[in-house]
């Protein structure tokens, strides 16, 4: 009998590749069936191929975006080989997307890195992980000696599993305490938190995607969910399809494969879904569609300051200022955004306007919201927010099954590692650091003197890379995410990463923009190579074993960072073994958040589950939050308690109308709007090393309208070149492609580091988010 | 020694009688969705004259309103 290299019998060897060969055949026809059939299941399927006992499949939430799908990976031997939907899990219930479907191949791309590097004489060289933790932490200990506790700094991700975040908080917010934590979930859901805490004075949906089985009515608010949630738009469009009287619209800047599904599309013009927003509201008061018993029980009225700037200036400031309005003077206020008016200011028709309050304002109808980066990443990103929470609060359509505003998320745990966890540099596990009593918990469960955690924070996310280019930080770690190609204005942070006296970490899984400033590389255990957590779009909490080995020297991010800190001398804090810590880390997490608000399952009840979502209160997870039928949290008798808020009533907020922070003029006559394809996650770190995704969309390319192509004399796949006043870029024109923008705009997806798009956009924030707005800077064209 | 997988669709009424045929077929095995009438069916067959063979058995199948392939390998 032949044997192979392994010492695998040759027969066995080529009965594990047929098998191979025919669960990938079978994984290509559901992935097709998935596509022209929206919501089909093949929930069978895994006791099918599982009966030939060649595979083993195991849980865990996909890797890629914050929708949370549950996949079963198939493991042959050491190796990830295969993947397909977890049909126990209830966020997609065995559907997955394209990528979804590709998952490993992203684990076995041909330059992972197995070892760690260090800059040596203007060149990188492999040294022993040891050693590079050792040069890590001696440098931390040399900066801070030199220059202080706060030129030290950690920016993290919405991809970091729980216990990455966790441990990233304790070390350098409990032990060396600095606030200098940041994630790049500042870049996408910053918007989405103060939206919540200035409306409901808590963070996270209150809603699940149950809704979705209930909804009438669907918006969706700036949001490609066809290409950017896929999984749920096809949650949305099988109920449309069983139940028949289902209406989605979509509204946006720029046509995509969500308008061609929905009903109806409607555009508007950048930054006036403010505008739109409140003529909704006009209507709604003007047609009484007000759901009074609710909104007099339930809610109450505010302004806040106006004209609040772009925060594109260092060391920007700004702190609101709410103000008691009436009900009588919110209305004085929507006076300006009559549906006339509006038409003016967004493109929108007034009859269109109209037609959106009517589907809010029947009482008959269920609506439900959706909206992410559109919203989100907006100049006037928490203003936007308020103004979408106002249409479902004067209804009443909230917190019930199929009535929700619900903010949807772009990263795995953006939600569960940066937003629960508090991986911000305002945030702590439990609160903010500015209160004492969240400093005096967050001390005593971490077994620190309260003196050590800092009650000032210290930068936001595009302040700290302002900080690390002026010199306030000398110091960075990134783990996890990319900023050498997501920062707006990236040439200036990229430069300031260079500088000689800076030193820069990153952890990463394969070779980046970002690990080529680096001065050490340190090699991360990627995904389902490393036991956590993730917390996705609907507070559902997923745990996942460590499956498959990492290959080389690959370490998980938590356990680098618990290596860094007993070299800095922390280890009575960092006391775990290697084959306990995730469970020790959780059970410690845990404490934070013991309150029938936001009580988190146990280890053992993660571990068992496709996931579970908090408030888990007395064995029960908690579907609709501030709704007394669901959550236990809320005033016994009370209907509706919007118990973040302290006399438990949601805010109705007037914000204005305020145009972007740079608009099309005579020189830069054009909007940019970035963003993503479906094909493709993020910066294509992971996507564009599987073949079949690369190969569908191999390089990146800009959108423009026909007639805009016309007038500058370029057709489809010529060359054109995006003008900036910071920075350009030469690309292929895509005309009439899979997104349309409207004259005068043009789209960019970002996922292809060859062509740099952040080196043209604009680094304007919301002022109260921080959350830099990525969709509308100015630019003209020329045709290269 | 080819690996097909096809989406199959049956005749109106005809999901269970498709299921029990492809299933009592050789060398095919079948992946029946549990929300809609749409079947993927995987063969695997020896040899290129038999994979004719089994396909022009497919064509006429009674039940069966139509299929589509969606994956092919061919080697030893």
């Amino acid at each position: 009998m032949p044997y192979n290299k392994q010492g695998e019998k040759e027969d066995n060897m080529k009965l594990n590749r047929r098998s191979f060969i025919k669960s990938a055949a079978a994984g290509s026809a559901i992935a097709a069936a998935g596509s022209i059939f929206p919501g089909i299941s093949f929930a069978n399927w895994k006791e099918q191929t599982g009966s030939a006992g060649q595979i083993t499949w195991k849980k865990a939430p996909c890797r890629f975006c914050g929708t949370g799908c549950g996949v079963l990976v198939g493991v042959s031997g050491d190796r990830a080989v295969a993947v397909k939907g977890d049909p126990n899990c209830s966020v997609n219930k065995g559907l997955c997307c394209v990528k979804g479907f590709h998952v490993v191949q992203a684990l076995y791309g041909k330059d992972r890195l197995r070892t760690a590097k260090v800059r040596r004489g203007g060149k990188m060289v492999e040294v022993p992980v040891s050693e590079a933790l050792d040069i890590i932490a001696a440098k931390m200990k040399q900066t801070i000696k030199e220059t202080g506790k706060d030129s030290v700094a950690m920016y993290g991700s919405g991809q970091w599993t729980i216990p990455d975040g966790y441990v990233a908080s304790k070390l350098f917010k409990g032990c060396i305490g600095t606030n200098n934590v940041e994630a790049n979930a500042r870049l996408c859901m910053a918007s989405a938190v103060t939206g919540f805490l200035t409306s409901f004075g808590t963070d996270e949906p209150m809603g699940c995607y149950e809704d979705i089985e209930h909804a009438d009515v669907f918006v969706t608010w700036g949001n490609n969910m066809a290409e950017m949630h896929p999984v749920l738009f096809s949650r949305m469009l099988a109920s449309r399809k069983r139940r028949g009287n289902v209406e989605i619209i979509d509204l946006a800047t720029r046509s995509t494969r969500s308008s061609q599904a929905s009903d109806k599309s409607i555009l508007f013009k950048p930054n006036t879904d403010l505008a739109v927003a409140n003529a909704i509201c006009y209507e709604i008061i003007r047609n009484d569609w007000v759901n009074w018993d609710f909104v007099k029980k339930h809610t109450t009225f505010h302004k806040g300051k106006t004209n609040i700037g772009y925060g594109t200036e260092d060391h920007f400031k700004f702190k609101d200022a709410p103000e008691d309005i009436s009900f009588e003077e919110y209305k004085e206020f929507l006076s300006d955004y009559t549906p006339k008016k509006v038409e003016k200011i967004s493109g929108v028709s007034a009859r269109d306007i109209k037609y959106l309050a009517s589907l809010y304002g029947d009482p008959s109808k269920k609506c439900t919201s959706f909206w992410c980066m559109g919203m989100n990443q907006h100049v006037r990103g928490t203003w936007i927010n308020n103004l979408v929470y106002n249409i479902h609060l004067l209804t009443g359509k909230i917190s019930t099954p199929g009535n929700s505003p619900f903010s949807l998320t772009g990263q795995p745990s953006a939600c569960g590692t940066v937003r629960e966890v508090g991986t911000l540099t305002h945030k702590l596990p439990h609160g903010v650091v500015m209160k004492e009593a969240h400093r005096k918990m967050a001390a005593e469960i971490w077994d620190v003197p309260l003196t050590n955690i800092d009650p000032k924070p210290t930068y936001h996310t595009v302040e700290m890379f302002r900080a690390l280019d002026r010199g306030d930080i000398r110091f960075i770690w990134i783990q996890v995410t990319n900023p050498m190609i997501t920062m707006p204005n990236l040439t200036r942070y990229r430069n300031g990463a260079l500088k000689d006296d800076r030193f820069i970490v990153v952890s990463d899984v394969y070779p980046t923009p970002t690990t080529d400033v680096a001065d050490v590389v340190l090699p991360a255990a990627m995904w389902v190579e490393q036991e956590g957590m993730y917390g996705n779009s609907e507070r559902r909490t997923q745990h996942f074993d460590r499956i498959v080995p990492g290959p080389g020297e690959t370490m998980s991010d938590t356990w680098q960072i618990i290596e860094v800190a007993r070299r800095l001398g922390y280890e009575k804090q960092f006391p775990w073994g290697e084959d306990e810590y995730i469970g020790k880390i959780w059970e410690e997490y845990r404490r934070f958040h013991d309150s029938p608000k936001h009580n988190m399952a146990p280890y053992d009840v993660l571990k068992k589950r496709s996931g579970v979502q908090w408030p888990f209160v007395d064995g029960k997870e908690t579907r609709w939050r501030f709704n007394s039928k669901y959550d236990p949290a809320c005033k016994p008798g009370s209907e509706f308690d919007f118990y973040g808020k302290k006399d438990g009533k949601a805010w109705i907020w007037a914000r204005p109308y305020e145009p972007a922070a740079e608009s099309p003029d005579d020189e830069y006559d054009f909007w940019l709007n970035t963003g993503r394809v479906i094909e493709h996650w993020h910066t294509g770190t992971m996507t564009r090393r599987v073949p079949v995704l690369h190969r569908a969309v191999p390089e990146s390319y800009v959108e423009i309208h026909p007639e805009d192509a016309m007038n500058l004399g370029v057709t489809n796949g010529e060359m054109v070149k995006i003008i900036s006043r910071r920075g350009e870029v030469t690309m292929k024109a895509s005309i009439d492609g899979r997104g349309k923008p409207p004259r005068g705009m043009v789209f960019v997806p970002f996922f292809d580091e060859s062509y740099k798009i952040n080196e043209v956009t604009l680094d304007a924030f919301c002022p109260i988010s921080k959350q830099p707005d990525y969709k509308k800077c100015a630019v003209r064209l020329e045709k290269a | 020694m080819p690996i097909l997988s096809y989406l199959v669709l049956p005749q109106d009424g005809a999901m269970d009688q498709l299921c029990s045929d492809l299933s009592s077929m050789e060398y095919c095995e079948i992946i029946p969705a549990d929300n809609q009438e749409v079947v993927v069916l995987v063969t695997d067959t020896p040899d290129d004259k038999v994979e004719e063979t089994l396909q022009e058995t497919l064509k006429n199948l009674p039940s069966l309103q139509s299929f589509s392939m969606t994956y092919g390998h061919n080697a030893v």
